[in-house]
Protein backbone atom coordinates (compact mmCIF):
# COMPACT_ATOMS: atom_id res chain seq x y z
CA UNK A 1 0.00 0.00 0.00
CA UNK A 2 1.30 3.40 -0.88
CA UNK A 3 1.43 5.74 2.34
CA UNK A 4 -1.24 8.35 2.61
CA UNK A 5 0.16 11.49 0.86
CA UNK A 6 -1.87 14.04 3.07
CA UNK A 7 0.92 16.24 4.52
CA UNK A 8 1.27 15.60 8.12
CA UNK A 9 2.57 18.79 9.54
CA UNK A 10 0.71 21.26 10.27
CA UNK A 11 1.39 25.24 10.92
CA UNK A 12 4.78 26.60 12.08
CA UNK A 13 4.98 28.11 15.49
CA UNK A 14 5.22 31.23 15.44
CA UNK A 15 9.80 32.18 16.16
CA UNK A 16 8.62 34.87 18.29
CA UNK A 17 7.42 32.65 20.95
CA UNK A 18 10.64 30.36 20.41
CA UNK A 19 11.48 29.69 24.15
CA UNK A 20 7.65 28.38 24.83
CA UNK A 21 7.60 26.60 21.75
CA UNK A 22 10.43 24.48 22.89
CA UNK A 23 8.19 23.60 26.21
CA UNK A 24 5.27 23.47 23.97
CA UNK A 25 6.65 20.64 21.85
CA UNK A 26 7.74 18.83 24.44
CA UNK A 27 4.44 18.95 26.14
CA UNK A 28 2.65 18.31 22.50
CA UNK A 29 5.24 15.09 22.20
CA UNK A 30 4.15 13.54 25.29
CA UNK A 31 0.38 13.63 24.56
CA UNK A 32 1.11 12.04 21.41
CA UNK A 33 2.67 9.23 23.33
CA UNK A 34 -0.10 9.36 26.22
CA UNK A 35 -2.45 8.72 23.43
CA UNK A 36 -0.88 6.49 20.98
CA UNK A 37 -0.26 4.32 23.64
CA UNK A 38 -2.90 1.74 23.73
CA UNK A 39 -1.67 0.78 20.51
CA UNK A 40 1.86 0.81 21.29
CA UNK A 41 1.32 -1.38 24.38
CA UNK A 42 -0.80 -3.42 22.27
CA UNK A 43 1.51 -3.53 19.40
CA UNK A 44 5.21 -4.58 21.77
CA UNK A 45 2.63 -7.30 23.45
CA UNK A 46 0.41 -8.78 20.62
CA UNK A 47 2.64 -8.31 17.54
CA UNK A 48 6.06 -7.24 18.33
CA UNK A 49 6.96 -9.37 21.19
CA UNK A 50 5.21 -12.35 19.94
CA UNK A 51 6.69 -12.05 16.43
CA UNK A 52 10.06 -12.27 18.24
CA UNK A 53 8.53 -15.47 20.55
CA UNK A 54 7.71 -17.06 17.24
CA UNK A 55 11.04 -16.95 15.50
CA UNK A 56 12.22 -18.57 19.32
CA UNK A 57 10.20 -20.89 18.63
CA UNK A 58 10.48 -22.00 15.57
CA UNK A 59 14.40 -22.77 16.19
CA UNK A 60 12.42 -25.07 18.84
CA UNK A 61 11.10 -28.83 19.37
CA UNK A 62 8.28 -27.89 21.86
CA UNK A 63 4.95 -29.15 22.55
CA UNK A 64 3.81 -26.85 25.15
CA UNK A 65 3.61 -28.81 27.77
CA UNK A 66 7.16 -30.32 28.25
CA UNK A 67 10.00 -28.18 28.62
CA UNK A 68 11.39 -26.67 24.63
CA UNK A 69 14.49 -27.90 22.93
CA UNK A 70 16.80 -25.86 20.48
CA UNK A 71 16.69 -27.77 17.36
CA UNK A 72 18.40 -24.79 15.01
CA UNK A 73 17.17 -24.30 11.64
CA UNK A 74 15.70 -28.16 11.77
CA UNK A 75 12.04 -27.26 11.51
CA UNK A 76 12.52 -25.16 8.28
CA UNK A 77 15.10 -27.96 6.74
CA UNK A 78 12.00 -30.48 7.15
CA UNK A 79 9.46 -28.70 5.86
CA UNK A 80 11.95 -28.43 2.54
CA UNK A 81 13.00 -31.84 2.03
CA UNK A 82 11.04 -34.12 3.84
CA UNK A 83 7.59 -33.28 4.35
CA UNK A 84 5.44 -33.95 1.28
CA UNK A 85 2.86 -32.07 2.99
CA UNK A 86 4.02 -28.95 3.51
CA UNK A 87 4.84 -28.54 -0.66
CA UNK A 88 1.39 -29.88 -1.25
CA UNK A 89 -0.55 -27.63 1.04
CA UNK A 90 1.60 -24.32 -0.80
CA UNK A 91 0.85 -25.87 -3.81
CA UNK A 92 -2.72 -25.86 -2.61
CA UNK A 93 -2.67 -22.65 -1.24
CA UNK A 94 -0.93 -20.96 -4.75
CA UNK A 95 -3.35 -22.55 -6.76
CA UNK A 96 -6.51 -21.18 -5.19
CA UNK A 97 -4.64 -17.86 -4.89
CA UNK A 98 -3.59 -17.95 -8.63
CA UNK A 99 -7.35 -18.68 -9.60
CA UNK A 100 -9.47 -17.06 -6.89
CA UNK A 101 -7.63 -13.41 -6.84
CA UNK A 102 -7.68 -12.68 -10.93
CA UNK A 103 -10.90 -14.15 -11.37
CA UNK A 104 -12.35 -12.16 -8.16
CA UNK A 105 -10.66 -9.00 -9.78
CA UNK A 106 -11.91 -9.79 -13.39
CA UNK A 107 -15.65 -10.45 -12.39
CA UNK A 108 -16.04 -7.78 -9.88
CA UNK A 109 -14.78 -5.15 -12.38
CA UNK A 110 -17.15 -6.11 -15.18
CA UNK A 111 -19.78 -6.30 -12.60
CA UNK A 112 -18.51 -2.57 -11.78
CA UNK A 113 -18.48 -1.47 -15.36
CA UNK A 114 -21.78 -2.90 -15.80
CA UNK A 115 -23.27 -0.56 -12.82
CA UNK A 116 -21.51 1.84 -14.22
CA UNK A 117 -23.83 1.90 -17.08
CA UNK A 118 -27.05 1.82 -15.15
CA UNK A 119 -29.28 4.54 -15.25
CA UNK A 120 -31.82 3.45 -13.14
CA UNK A 121 -31.48 1.11 -10.26
CA UNK A 122 -27.71 1.41 -9.54
CA UNK A 123 -28.36 1.80 -5.79
CA UNK A 124 -31.15 -1.43 -5.63
CA UNK A 125 -28.27 -3.65 -7.61
CA UNK A 126 -25.49 -2.20 -5.79
CA UNK A 127 -27.17 -3.40 -2.61
CA UNK A 128 -28.26 -6.75 -4.04
CA UNK A 129 -24.41 -7.61 -5.10
CA UNK A 130 -22.94 -6.31 -2.07
CA UNK A 131 -25.43 -8.35 0.27
CA UNK A 132 -23.04 -11.63 -0.17
CA UNK A 133 -19.68 -9.50 0.91
CA UNK A 134 -21.83 -8.55 3.82
CA UNK A 135 -22.24 -11.99 5.20
CA UNK A 136 -19.04 -13.85 6.29
CA UNK A 137 -17.67 -16.88 8.29
CA UNK A 138 -18.55 -20.07 9.27
CA UNK A 139 -23.13 -19.52 8.36
CA UNK A 140 -21.96 -18.58 4.77
CA UNK A 141 -19.53 -21.80 4.76
CA UNK A 142 -22.44 -24.21 6.03
CA UNK A 143 -24.52 -22.82 3.33
CA UNK A 144 -22.09 -23.43 0.88
CA UNK A 145 -21.87 -27.28 1.94
CA UNK A 146 -26.10 -27.38 1.54
CA UNK A 147 -25.19 -25.62 -1.66
CA UNK A 148 -22.56 -28.10 -2.63
CA UNK A 149 -23.83 -31.31 -1.24
CA UNK A 150 -24.25 -33.57 -4.21
CA UNK A 151 -27.50 -35.27 -3.85
CA UNK A 152 -29.51 -32.61 -3.45
CA UNK A 153 -28.10 -29.18 -3.12
CA UNK A 154 -28.79 -26.02 -4.84
CA UNK A 155 -25.99 -26.50 -7.39
CA UNK A 156 -26.67 -29.91 -8.88
CA UNK A 157 -30.44 -29.36 -8.39
CA UNK A 158 -30.16 -26.26 -11.00
CA UNK A 159 -27.65 -28.42 -13.35
CA UNK A 160 -30.34 -31.12 -13.13
CA UNK A 161 -33.15 -29.00 -14.69
CA UNK A 162 -30.51 -28.81 -17.78
CA UNK A 163 -30.33 -32.83 -17.69
CA UNK A 164 -26.74 -32.13 -16.56
CA UNK A 165 -25.62 -34.90 -13.86
CA UNK A 166 -23.50 -32.32 -11.42
CA UNK A 167 -20.30 -33.75 -9.96
CA UNK A 168 -19.59 -34.29 -6.01
CA UNK A 169 -18.26 -30.76 -5.75
CA UNK A 170 -16.21 -30.66 -2.18
CA UNK A 171 -16.46 -34.62 -1.84
CA UNK A 172 -14.88 -34.81 -5.23
CA UNK A 173 -10.83 -34.46 -5.16
CA UNK A 174 -10.73 -33.14 -8.77
CA UNK A 175 -14.08 -30.75 -7.76
CA UNK A 176 -12.75 -29.69 -4.20
CA UNK A 177 -10.66 -26.95 -5.32
CA UNK A 178 -12.65 -25.60 -8.28
CA UNK A 179 -15.66 -25.66 -6.05
CA UNK A 180 -13.69 -23.48 -3.03
CA UNK A 181 -12.90 -20.75 -6.40
CA UNK A 182 -16.87 -20.48 -7.14
CA UNK A 183 -17.74 -20.08 -3.92
CA UNK A 184 -14.85 -17.17 -3.07
CA UNK A 185 -16.61 -15.59 -6.69
CA UNK A 186 -19.95 -15.24 -4.74
CA UNK A 187 -18.06 -12.56 -2.76
CA UNK A 188 -16.70 -9.85 -5.31
CA UNK A 189 -19.14 -7.72 -4.46
CA UNK A 190 -16.63 -6.81 -1.98
CA UNK A 191 -14.22 -5.78 -4.48
CA UNK A 192 -16.87 -4.22 -6.88
CA UNK A 193 -17.63 -1.38 -4.41
CA UNK A 194 -14.24 -0.19 -4.29
CA UNK A 195 -13.68 0.11 -8.62
CA UNK A 196 -17.16 1.80 -8.39
CA UNK A 197 -15.14 4.91 -6.12
CA UNK A 198 -12.26 4.70 -8.36
CA UNK A 199 -14.51 4.61 -11.58
CA UNK A 200 -16.03 7.89 -10.14
CA UNK A 201 -13.10 9.09 -9.18
CA UNK A 202 -12.08 9.42 -13.46
CA UNK A 203 -12.72 12.54 -14.42
CA UNK A 204 -15.86 12.93 -17.44
CA UNK A 205 -13.35 14.90 -19.66
CA UNK A 206 -11.40 12.09 -20.54
CA UNK A 207 -13.56 10.82 -22.13
CA UNK A 208 -14.98 13.52 -23.62
CA UNK A 209 -11.59 13.74 -25.31
CA UNK A 210 -10.82 10.47 -26.20
CA UNK A 211 -14.75 10.40 -27.79
CA UNK A 212 -13.37 13.67 -30.00
CA UNK A 213 -10.18 11.32 -31.06
CA UNK A 214 -12.65 9.37 -32.67
CA UNK A 215 -11.86 6.36 -29.86
CA UNK A 216 -14.81 3.99 -29.45
CA UNK A 217 -15.71 1.26 -26.38
CA UNK A 218 -12.81 -0.55 -26.74
CA UNK A 219 -10.44 2.02 -26.71
CA UNK A 220 -11.68 3.81 -24.48
CA UNK A 221 -11.77 0.94 -21.97
CA UNK A 222 -8.27 0.23 -22.84
CA UNK A 223 -6.78 3.79 -22.74
CA UNK A 224 -8.54 5.50 -20.01
CA UNK A 225 -10.10 3.23 -17.90
CA UNK A 226 -7.43 0.64 -17.12
CA UNK A 227 -4.91 3.47 -17.15
CA UNK A 228 -6.94 5.64 -14.51
CA UNK A 229 -7.93 2.67 -12.61
CA UNK A 230 -4.54 0.99 -11.76
CA UNK A 231 -4.68 2.33 -8.23
CA UNK A 232 -7.22 0.65 -7.36
CA UNK A 233 -6.24 -2.71 -9.67
CA UNK A 234 -3.25 -2.62 -7.51
CA UNK A 235 -4.71 -2.06 -4.11
CA UNK A 236 -7.20 -4.79 -4.72
CA UNK A 237 -4.68 -7.21 -5.97
CA UNK A 238 -2.51 -6.75 -2.92
CA UNK A 239 -5.49 -6.72 -0.67
CA UNK A 240 -6.91 -10.27 -2.66
CA UNK A 241 -3.12 -11.55 -2.61
CA UNK A 242 -2.89 -11.47 1.25
CA UNK A 243 -6.35 -12.56 2.16
CA UNK A 244 -6.42 -15.79 -0.45
CA UNK A 245 -3.13 -16.98 1.08
CA UNK A 246 -4.48 -16.68 4.57
CA UNK A 247 -7.63 -19.14 3.66
CA UNK A 248 -7.95 -21.62 6.66
CA UNK A 249 -11.80 -21.31 7.69
CA UNK A 250 -12.93 -23.02 4.26
CA UNK A 251 -10.38 -26.05 5.05
CA UNK A 252 -11.41 -26.49 8.27
CA UNK A 253 -15.06 -25.77 8.31
CA UNK A 254 -16.02 -27.75 4.78
CA UNK A 255 -13.59 -29.74 3.83
CA UNK A 256 -10.74 -30.99 6.78
CA UNK A 257 -8.33 -30.09 3.98
CA UNK A 258 -9.88 -33.08 1.82
CA UNK A 259 -10.73 -35.12 -0.05
CA UNK A 260 -7.44 -36.40 -0.68
CA UNK A 261 -5.75 -33.49 0.77
CA UNK A 262 -6.85 -31.80 -2.67
CA UNK A 263 -8.00 -28.40 -0.31
CA UNK A 264 -5.06 -28.66 2.46
CA UNK A 265 -4.22 -24.89 2.63
CA UNK A 266 -1.09 -23.69 4.50
CA UNK A 267 -3.15 -22.16 7.22
CA UNK A 268 -4.86 -24.70 7.91
CA UNK A 269 -1.82 -27.67 7.88
CA UNK A 270 0.09 -25.31 9.98
CA UNK A 271 -3.11 -25.07 12.87
CA UNK A 272 -2.93 -29.01 12.50
CA UNK A 273 0.62 -29.00 13.19
CA UNK A 274 -0.01 -26.16 15.97
CA UNK A 275 -3.13 -27.66 17.69
CA UNK A 276 -3.54 -31.21 17.05
CA UNK A 277 -0.23 -32.46 16.82
CA UNK A 278 1.60 -29.67 19.27
CA UNK A 279 4.46 -29.45 17.18
CA UNK A 280 4.56 -25.50 18.04
CA UNK A 281 8.10 -24.87 16.66
CA UNK A 282 7.67 -26.85 13.53
CA UNK A 283 4.34 -24.89 12.96
CA UNK A 284 5.85 -21.20 13.65
CA UNK A 285 8.47 -22.18 11.13
CA UNK A 286 5.82 -23.32 8.67
CA UNK A 287 4.37 -19.40 9.66
CA UNK A 288 7.46 -17.72 9.08
CA UNK A 289 7.60 -19.32 5.37
CA UNK A 290 4.14 -17.61 4.97
CA UNK A 291 5.06 -14.41 5.98
CA UNK A 292 7.95 -14.57 3.71
CA UNK A 293 6.54 -15.38 0.76
CA UNK A 294 3.35 -12.64 1.41
CA UNK A 295 6.31 -10.21 1.96
CA UNK A 296 7.92 -11.00 -1.29
CA UNK A 297 5.29 -10.85 -2.96
CA UNK A 298 3.70 -7.76 -1.21
CA UNK A 299 7.43 -6.09 -2.45
CA UNK A 300 7.28 -7.67 -5.95
CA UNK A 301 3.44 -5.72 -6.32
CA UNK A 302 4.95 -2.55 -5.01
CA UNK A 303 7.94 -2.66 -6.88
CA UNK A 304 6.49 -3.48 -9.94
CA UNK A 305 3.69 -0.81 -9.26
CA UNK A 306 6.34 1.93 -10.39
CA UNK A 307 6.00 0.83 -14.07
CA UNK A 308 2.46 0.09 -14.20
CA UNK A 309 0.23 2.08 -11.75
CA UNK A 310 -0.87 5.54 -12.55
CA UNK A 311 -1.04 7.95 -9.92
CA UNK A 312 -2.68 11.33 -11.11
CA UNK A 313 -1.88 13.75 -8.33
CA UNK A 314 1.45 12.39 -8.37
CA UNK A 315 5.19 14.18 -9.81
CA UNK A 316 7.43 12.95 -12.24
CA UNK B 1 -29.20 5.78 -32.00
CA UNK B 2 -32.69 5.32 -29.73
CA UNK B 3 -32.52 1.58 -31.15
CA UNK B 4 -28.60 1.01 -30.35
CA UNK B 5 -29.19 2.64 -26.63
CA UNK B 6 -32.20 0.18 -26.41
CA UNK B 7 -30.28 -2.59 -27.22
CA UNK B 8 -27.49 -1.91 -24.77
CA UNK B 9 -30.15 -1.40 -22.00
CA UNK B 10 -31.15 -4.73 -22.82
CA UNK B 11 -27.72 -6.17 -22.79
CA UNK B 12 -26.23 -4.08 -19.34
CA UNK B 13 -30.08 -4.81 -17.76
CA UNK B 14 -30.40 -8.50 -18.65
CA UNK B 15 -26.68 -9.31 -17.03
CA UNK B 16 -27.33 -7.16 -14.29
CA UNK B 17 -30.40 -9.13 -13.19
CA UNK B 18 -28.63 -12.57 -13.90
CA UNK B 19 -26.13 -11.56 -11.69
CA UNK B 20 -28.87 -10.38 -9.08
CA UNK B 21 -30.33 -13.64 -9.60
CA UNK B 22 -26.93 -15.20 -8.85
CA UNK B 23 -26.50 -12.93 -5.82
CA UNK B 24 -29.37 -13.96 -4.28
CA UNK B 25 -30.47 -17.52 -4.79
CA UNK B 26 -28.09 -18.99 -2.37
CA UNK B 27 -30.11 -16.82 0.01
CA UNK B 28 -33.20 -18.11 -1.00
CA UNK B 29 -32.43 -21.64 -0.83
CA UNK B 30 -30.90 -21.11 2.57
CA UNK B 31 -34.37 -19.26 3.70
CA UNK B 32 -36.26 -21.85 2.01
CA UNK B 33 -34.40 -24.68 3.88
CA UNK B 34 -35.06 -23.06 7.27
CA UNK B 35 -38.76 -23.65 6.64
CA UNK B 36 -38.93 -27.31 6.07
CA UNK B 37 -39.98 -30.22 8.32
CA UNK B 38 -37.72 -32.26 8.53
CA UNK B 39 -38.61 -35.17 5.86
CA UNK B 40 -38.85 -32.41 2.79
CA UNK B 41 -35.36 -31.21 3.19
CA UNK B 42 -34.15 -34.29 1.66
CA UNK B 43 -37.28 -34.86 -0.83
CA UNK B 44 -36.89 -34.74 -4.29
CA UNK B 45 -37.74 -33.27 -6.49
CA UNK B 46 -37.13 -29.99 -4.54
CA UNK B 47 -39.62 -27.91 -3.53
CA UNK B 48 -38.71 -24.25 -3.43
CA UNK B 49 -42.02 -23.15 -1.40
CA UNK B 50 -42.00 -25.48 1.57
CA UNK B 51 -45.72 -26.67 2.34
CA UNK B 52 -46.51 -26.32 5.30
CA UNK B 53 -44.14 -23.42 6.09
CA UNK B 54 -42.56 -23.99 9.32
CA UNK B 55 -41.87 -21.11 11.22
CA UNK B 56 -41.34 -22.93 14.24
CA UNK B 57 -37.84 -24.19 12.84
CA UNK B 58 -36.46 -20.85 14.08
CA UNK B 59 -38.31 -21.11 17.90
CA UNK B 60 -36.93 -24.78 17.95
CA UNK B 61 -33.69 -24.14 16.79
CA UNK B 62 -33.40 -21.15 19.54
CA UNK B 63 -34.78 -22.77 22.29
CA UNK B 64 -34.45 -26.31 21.69
CA UNK B 65 -31.07 -26.29 20.81
CA UNK B 66 -27.59 -24.68 22.56
CA UNK B 67 -27.98 -22.04 19.80
CA UNK B 68 -29.86 -19.10 22.26
CA UNK B 69 -26.76 -19.51 24.50
CA UNK B 70 -24.32 -19.91 21.90
CA UNK B 71 -26.09 -15.79 20.62
CA UNK B 72 -25.83 -14.59 24.13
CA UNK B 73 -21.96 -15.46 24.05
CA UNK B 74 -21.47 -13.58 20.89
CA UNK B 75 -23.35 -10.46 21.67
CA UNK B 76 -21.59 -10.47 24.99
CA UNK B 77 -18.17 -10.66 23.20
CA UNK B 78 -19.14 -8.91 20.37
CA UNK B 79 -20.60 -5.89 22.44
CA UNK B 80 -17.28 -5.44 24.15
CA UNK B 81 -15.32 -5.76 21.09
CA UNK B 82 -17.17 -3.10 19.43
CA UNK B 83 -16.69 -0.76 22.79
CA UNK B 84 -13.18 -1.16 23.18
CA UNK B 85 -12.54 -0.86 19.47
CA UNK B 86 -14.19 2.42 19.55
CA UNK B 87 -12.47 3.94 22.69
CA UNK B 88 -9.09 2.65 21.50
CA UNK B 89 -9.26 3.43 18.04
CA UNK B 90 -10.30 7.12 18.27
CA UNK B 91 -7.62 7.83 20.82
CA UNK B 92 -4.83 6.46 19.05
CA UNK B 93 -6.03 8.08 15.60
CA UNK B 94 -6.41 11.09 17.66
CA UNK B 95 -2.99 11.25 18.33
CA UNK B 96 -1.38 10.63 15.01
CA UNK B 97 -3.56 12.80 13.51
CA UNK B 98 -2.63 16.05 15.85
CA UNK B 99 0.06 15.87 17.72
CA UNK B 100 4.00 15.90 16.55
CA UNK B 101 6.59 14.26 17.98
CA UNK B 102 9.57 12.97 16.44
CA UNK B 103 8.71 9.33 15.94
CA UNK B 104 5.52 9.48 14.76
CA UNK B 105 5.81 9.38 11.15
CA UNK B 106 8.18 6.14 11.99
CA UNK B 107 5.61 4.71 14.53
CA UNK B 108 2.80 5.40 11.90
CA UNK B 109 4.12 3.47 8.95
CA UNK B 110 5.04 0.50 11.77
CA UNK B 111 1.32 0.59 12.06
CA UNK B 112 0.38 0.35 8.60
CA UNK B 113 2.87 -2.64 8.20
CA UNK B 114 1.66 -4.46 10.71
CA UNK B 115 -1.52 -4.99 8.23
CA UNK B 116 -0.02 -7.08 6.24
CA UNK B 117 1.23 -9.55 9.26
CA UNK B 118 -0.13 -12.65 8.82
CA UNK B 119 -2.01 -13.61 11.90
CA UNK B 120 -0.33 -16.95 12.14
CA UNK B 121 3.11 -15.48 13.10
CA UNK B 122 1.67 -14.16 16.28
CA UNK B 123 -0.40 -16.54 17.06
CA UNK B 124 1.38 -19.33 18.99
CA UNK B 125 2.81 -17.15 20.91
CA UNK B 126 -0.20 -14.94 21.68
CA UNK B 127 -2.07 -18.27 22.44
CA UNK B 128 0.93 -19.29 25.12
CA UNK B 129 0.51 -15.78 26.65
CA UNK B 130 -3.31 -16.19 27.16
CA UNK B 131 -3.20 -19.30 28.48
CA UNK B 132 -0.33 -18.35 30.61
CA UNK B 133 -2.97 -15.69 31.99
CA UNK B 134 -5.49 -18.75 32.92
CA UNK B 135 -7.29 -17.14 29.55
CA UNK B 136 -8.31 -20.50 28.25
CA UNK B 137 -12.33 -20.91 28.12
CA UNK B 138 -12.79 -17.37 29.16
CA UNK B 139 -13.94 -14.49 26.78
CA UNK B 140 -10.67 -12.42 27.89
CA UNK B 141 -8.52 -13.56 25.13
CA UNK B 142 -11.57 -12.42 22.52
CA UNK B 143 -11.70 -8.80 23.70
CA UNK B 144 -9.40 -7.53 25.33
CA UNK B 145 -7.04 -6.88 22.86
CA UNK B 146 -9.53 -4.84 21.07
CA UNK B 147 -8.95 -2.55 23.75
CA UNK B 148 -5.23 -1.74 21.97
CA UNK B 149 -6.56 -0.75 18.99
CA UNK B 150 -6.68 -1.98 15.52
CA UNK B 151 -4.26 -0.65 12.54
CA UNK B 152 -7.37 -0.49 9.87
CA UNK B 153 -9.65 1.44 11.99
CA UNK B 154 -6.88 3.76 13.07
CA UNK B 155 -5.83 4.21 9.65
CA UNK B 156 -9.20 4.85 8.76
CA UNK B 157 -10.45 7.12 11.65
CA UNK B 158 -6.99 9.46 11.47
CA UNK B 159 -8.13 9.64 7.57
CA UNK B 160 -11.10 11.42 8.83
CA UNK B 161 -9.59 13.38 11.12
CA UNK B 162 -7.01 14.57 8.87
CA UNK B 163 -9.95 15.94 7.19
CA UNK B 164 -11.38 18.25 9.74
CA UNK B 165 -9.89 21.71 9.87
CA UNK B 166 -8.42 22.84 12.89
CA UNK B 167 -9.83 25.88 13.21
CA UNK B 168 -12.71 24.58 15.77
CA UNK B 169 -10.60 22.65 18.33
CA UNK B 170 -7.71 25.91 18.48
CA UNK B 171 -10.71 27.89 19.54
CA UNK B 172 -11.75 25.25 21.85
CA UNK B 173 -8.19 25.62 23.28
CA UNK B 174 -8.32 29.13 23.71
CA UNK B 175 -11.38 28.52 25.35
CA UNK B 176 -9.35 26.61 27.82
CA UNK B 177 -10.84 23.11 26.90
CA UNK B 178 -8.43 20.01 27.70
CA UNK B 179 -7.05 17.65 25.21
CA UNK B 180 -9.54 15.41 25.56
CA UNK B 181 -12.73 17.83 26.21
CA UNK B 182 -11.94 19.22 22.49
CA UNK B 183 -12.03 15.30 21.47
CA UNK B 184 -14.95 14.51 23.32
CA UNK B 185 -16.69 17.75 22.39
CA UNK B 186 -15.12 19.25 19.41
CA UNK B 187 -14.05 16.39 17.09
CA UNK B 188 -16.41 13.16 18.19
CA UNK B 189 -19.64 14.81 17.21
CA UNK B 190 -17.77 15.51 13.56
CA UNK B 191 -16.35 11.94 13.38
CA UNK B 192 -19.94 10.06 13.77
CA UNK B 193 -19.84 8.34 10.13
CA UNK B 194 -16.73 7.12 10.29
CA UNK B 195 -17.48 5.76 14.00
CA UNK B 196 -20.71 4.08 12.58
CA UNK B 197 -18.72 2.36 10.08
CA UNK B 198 -15.56 1.18 12.31
CA UNK B 199 -18.62 -0.15 14.71
CA UNK B 200 -20.09 -1.88 11.62
CA UNK B 201 -17.05 -3.60 10.29
CA UNK B 202 -16.07 -4.86 13.64
CA UNK B 203 -19.31 -6.00 14.72
CA UNK B 204 -19.29 -8.24 11.00
CA UNK B 205 -15.51 -8.99 11.75
CA UNK B 206 -15.97 -10.16 15.59
CA UNK B 207 -19.88 -12.01 14.91
CA UNK B 208 -17.85 -14.09 12.00
CA UNK B 209 -14.83 -14.84 13.74
CA UNK B 210 -13.97 -18.19 14.08
CA UNK B 211 -10.12 -18.92 14.34
CA UNK B 212 -10.45 -16.94 18.14
CA UNK B 213 -13.08 -18.54 20.08
CA UNK B 214 -11.94 -22.17 17.86
CA UNK B 215 -8.99 -21.54 20.13
CA UNK B 216 -9.90 -20.57 23.67
CA UNK B 217 -13.09 -22.07 23.89
CA UNK B 218 -13.46 -25.36 24.33
CA UNK B 219 -16.66 -25.82 26.23
CA UNK B 220 -19.85 -25.72 24.15
CA UNK B 221 -21.72 -23.57 26.76
CA UNK B 222 -19.74 -20.78 26.06
CA UNK B 223 -18.96 -21.47 22.46
CA UNK B 224 -19.94 -18.40 19.82
CA UNK B 225 -22.76 -18.23 17.29
CA UNK B 226 -19.65 -19.08 14.64
CA UNK B 227 -18.15 -22.05 16.33
CA UNK B 228 -22.20 -23.61 17.89
CA UNK B 229 -22.78 -23.59 13.90
CA UNK B 230 -19.35 -25.30 12.98
CA UNK B 231 -20.06 -27.47 15.91
CA UNK B 232 -23.77 -28.42 15.00
CA UNK B 233 -22.75 -29.16 11.42
CA UNK B 234 -20.26 -31.74 12.60
CA UNK B 235 -22.79 -34.19 14.65
CA UNK B 236 -23.85 -37.36 12.67
CA UNK B 237 -27.17 -36.29 11.42
CA UNK B 238 -26.84 -33.04 10.02
CA UNK B 239 -30.67 -31.54 10.52
CA UNK B 240 -30.13 -29.19 7.90
CA UNK B 241 -33.17 -27.23 8.28
CA UNK B 242 -32.09 -26.28 11.65
CA UNK B 243 -28.79 -25.64 10.71
CA UNK B 244 -29.99 -22.85 7.99
CA UNK B 245 -32.14 -21.09 10.32
CA UNK B 246 -29.26 -20.54 12.77
CA UNK B 247 -27.28 -19.73 9.44
CA UNK B 248 -30.45 -17.38 8.84
CA UNK B 249 -30.60 -15.56 12.01
CA UNK B 250 -26.51 -15.56 12.03
CA UNK B 251 -26.34 -13.27 8.90
CA UNK B 252 -29.81 -11.26 9.31
CA UNK B 253 -27.62 -8.75 11.94
CA UNK B 254 -25.19 -8.13 8.72
CA UNK B 255 -27.37 -7.51 6.68
CA UNK B 256 -29.90 -4.66 9.09
CA UNK B 257 -26.75 -3.04 10.00
CA UNK B 258 -25.66 -3.16 6.23
CA UNK B 259 -28.86 -1.64 5.43
CA UNK B 260 -29.18 0.91 7.93
CA UNK B 261 -25.52 1.89 7.25
CA UNK B 262 -25.16 1.70 3.73
CA UNK B 263 -24.75 5.05 3.35
CA UNK B 264 -21.71 5.73 5.84
CA UNK B 265 -20.37 2.54 4.92
CA UNK B 266 -19.77 2.97 1.33
CA UNK B 267 -18.41 6.14 1.76
CA UNK B 268 -16.19 5.45 4.07
CA UNK B 269 -14.45 2.60 2.05
CA UNK B 270 -14.50 4.43 -0.65
CA UNK B 271 -12.33 6.75 1.09
CA UNK B 272 -10.03 4.05 2.29
CA UNK B 273 -9.76 2.39 -0.61
CA UNK B 274 -8.82 5.56 -2.70
CA UNK B 275 -6.65 6.79 -0.02
CA UNK B 276 -5.15 3.04 1.01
Amino acid sequence: MSMPSTSVDRAEPSKSIRKKWFNASRKEALWFYVLISPWLIGFLCFVFGPMIASFVISLMKWDLLTPAKYVGFKNYSKAIHRDPLFWQSLKVTVTYSIFSVPLGLIFSLALALLLNQATRGMRLFRTIFYMPAVVSGVSVMVLWMWIFNPQIGLLNTVLGYFGINGPGWIFDPKWAMPSLIIMSLWGIGGGMIIWLAGLKGISPMLYEAANLDGANAWQRFRNVTVPMLTPTIFFNLVMGIVGALQTFGEAYVMTKGGPMNSTLFFNYYLFQNAFENFNMGYASALAWFLFVIILALTLVVVKSSNAWVYYEGERK
Amino acid sequence: MNRTNWIKNLIVYGLLILGSLVMLIPFAWMISTSLKESYQVFATPVKWIPSPIKWHNYVETFTGLPFGRWLRNTLLVTVLNIFGTLVSCTVVAYGFARFRAKARNFLFIVMLSTMMLPGTVTMIPVFYLFKELGWVNTFYPLFVPAFFGNAFFIFLLRQFFMGIPTEMEEAAKIDGSSTVGILWRVILPLTIPALITVAILQFNGVWNDFMGPLLYLNKPELYTLALGINFFKSENNVQWNYLMAASVVTMLPSLIFYFIGQKYFVESITLTGQKG
